[in-house]
């Protein structure tokens, strides 16, 4: 029997619904933990950063004026969609992280697992994170949460699925819409994500993966103006603190990194959820 | 025709016709003669234009002359309202905008005019006073042209009353395609007389005029009967200002100089919504034209979104890092 040629895969951006190719026709090769080449990525550079962030502020009215109940069936949808390509995923995170194949299953069963879990928290957060205000005065103050807007993600550099999901998700869970630089060197399962976004029924331009160098986009996306908030747990080593000053200039919201990247199989709580919350307060009187 | 609005109109109409100017000047002898000259004006390769805009389309303007770019066609800018929701507060507001695009930064330039319907030009005219930026109208049943001519003159000299210096009309879109090219000529000559001291910008509407033989055909009839400047489209239309069509029209514009000494603007309108799109204009006006057109007085834009999108281009240069749509002025 011949050997079939293999069929060697150039991946591209996800970027408003669609796949493009970087601006800058730029790609890199991405291997395994032994160095043997799995597939080449695109390596996006600050314009597509820029588009991306066009498409997540065009996609952000729609996907914030979802019900939350709507926002939670659509966030389902897409763990339905991640466990049709279980298999896919397990091969993608053994091969980038140097899993077996069991320890790689139990990865990509916990991301889907987080992704349920979170796609529940959408209706609610209201309940949990607002309510009704004790006040001494003749009217009622009630807070609710909003999304913030705009939240661009640096993933986590080594869980390449788990932990981009544990980031991930909690940001669309509370309706923002999303700018994701993935892990530089592990960033298959991530394409995979955007293959299984695509497909879903999340609409285009709330979730945009630019696969890529972090310490490069990362400057671009702390400086826009018209980003809301960043997460810098992908940061580079020793980076965090330029992007956190970088991100003051606009105000943004800033998630900084723990000094080492978790354990995400760690039960997350509320702690990524509140961040890429506003309160909204309002009052009215009390009829008399 | 009747003339129940306006007796002048009538009198209007039996003087004799105005010759276009020399070398021209027995075109307009007769319907067939016109419709001769017309016709005989070189065809347009269509694949051709659309070649050479795709090649001048790729020319990159980077750093400096890019700054220089995003400057010049903000000062070309027809800062453009032409709703029917429109009211004297959103054209102050507009006008405030035109005098100071960008609040944060006092350098930027202000714009060539504000573009109104004909009932706000005084609001505008009042807002802008001292300022220099100019106040356009349009007139002449905007946007479809379907009135009788007498309405159309009447409109017209109401907006010059108001205060407006700029009149852009548009031709009768039917007369054209009919082959009636003199009623065509004959309604622009009467209109620039009514705008006297005002500038006339003739809107050809490209969209509806279907080739670029016809556009070509539109342009030297509008220059040949006295328009200071030819503009694509009403924005109404789609398509609007395309670059096949500017290109065309630029060209038009350098030939008439060239046969007549009597130099002819040119506004693309509509559709033109980000500065890359403006910057390719740019490079298509000195290419085609020549830098004699790279003014404010000889190219326009007309926009309402491009203004923002300039803006934001120009922070951008300005402060290394990308701005957003909260940091420009909504309108």
């Amino acid at each position: 029997m011949s050997d079939r040629l293999a069929v060697r895969k150039t991946y591209k951006l996800y970027v408003n619904g669609a796949f493009p190719r970087s601006e800058s026709g730029r790609t890199y090769e991405v291997t395994d933990t032994r160095g043997h080449f799995l597939a080449n990525a695109a390596r996006a550079s600050r314009k597509d950063a820029r588009d991306a962030v066009v498409a997540a502020r065009a996609a952000f009215g729609k996907w914030s004026g979802a019900t939350a109940y709507n926002r939670g069936q659509v966030l389902y949808r897409v763990a339905e969609v991640m466990e049709g390509r279980h298999v896919q995923f397990c091969d993608e995170v053994a091969a980038g992280e140097g899993l077996s194949s069991s320890r790689a299953r139990a990865a990509v069963d916990a991301a889907i697992d987080r992704w349920v879990w979170y796609a529940g928290w959408t209706d609610k957060l209201a309940a949990v994170l607002g309510g009704a205000n004790p006040i001494a005065g003749p009217y009622f103050g009630f807070s609710t949460p909003e999304p913030t807007g705009v939240v661009a993600v640096l993933a986590p550099q080594r869980s390449s699925l788990l932990g981009l999901v544990s980031v991930l998700a909690p940001v669309l869970a509370c309706g923002n819409t999303a700018v994701v630089v993935t892990s530089g060197a592990r960033p298959l399962p991530a394409v995979t994500l955007g293959e299984v976004l695509a497909t879903s029924d999340v609409p285009g331009g709330v979730v945009n993966l630019l696969t890529g160098d972090a310490a490069e986009l990362g400057p671009w996306l702390a400086e826009h103006d018209d980003v809301d908030a960043i997460d810098l747990t992908g940061a580079p080593a020793g980076r965090a603190m330029e992007l956190e000053r970088l991100a003051a200039g606009s105000i943004k919201r800033v998630v900084r990194p723990p000094s080492e990247e978790p354990d995400w199989t760690a039960d997350p709580g509320t702690s990524r959820l509140t961040p890429f919350l506003e309160t909204k307060s309002v009052w009215h009187p009390i009829g008399l | 025709m009747t003339h129940l609005l306006d007796p002048q109109a009538a009198a209007a109409d039996a003087a004799p016709r105005r010759e276009p100017p020399p070398p021209f000047g027995d075109a307009t002898r007769s319907e067939a003669a016109f419709r001769a000259f017309l016709h005989g004006l070189p065809g347009v390769d269509q694949v051709g234009a659309e070649a050479r805009v795709g090649v001048l389309g790729t020319r990159s303007i980077k750093t400096t002359a890019k700054a220089w770019a995003i400057d010049t066609a903000i000062s070309m800018v027809d800062l453009t309202t032409l709703e029917g929701a429109d009211t004297p507060g959103k054209v102050r507001s507009l006008a405030a905008k035109a005098r100071q695009p960008d609040p944060t930064d006092p350098s930027t330039p202000r714009v060539a005019a504000v573009c109104v319907y004909g009932d706000l030009a005084g609001v505008a005219r009042e807002a802008l006073t001292g300022t220099g930026i100019h106040v356009a109208a349009v007139a002449t049943a905007f946007p479809s042209g379907r009135a009788s001519r007498a309405v159309k003159l009447a409109d017209v000299r109401d907006a010059v009353a108001n205060g407006a210096d700029e009149i852009d009309m548009v031709i009768d879109r039917g007369a054209f395609l009919a082959g009636r090219y003199l009623d065509v000529f004959d309604e622009i000559v009467a209109v620039k007389e009514a705008c006297g001291e005002a500038h006339l910008k003739v809107i050809l509407e490209t969209g509806e005029l279907v080739t670029l033989d016809n556009v070509r055909r539109a342009s030297w009839l509008a220059m040949l009967a006295g328009g200071d400047f030819i503009k694509t489209s009403t924005g109404k239309v789609s398509p609007a200002a395309t670059l096949p069509v500017c290109l065309v029209m630029m060209e038009a514009v350098r030939d008439f100089r060239a046969a007549t000494g009597r130099q002819v603007g040119v506004k693309p309108a509509g559709g033109i919504r980000t500065t890359k799109d403006a910057v390719k204009h740019l490079v298509l006006v000195n290419e085609v034209a020549g830098p004699d057109w790279l003014s404010p007085d000889w190219f326009r834009f007309g926009a309402s979104s491009l203004l923002n999108d300039l803006l934001l281009q120009r922070q951008k240069l300005r402060t290394g890092h990308y701005s957003g749509p909260d940091h420009v002025s909504v309108d």
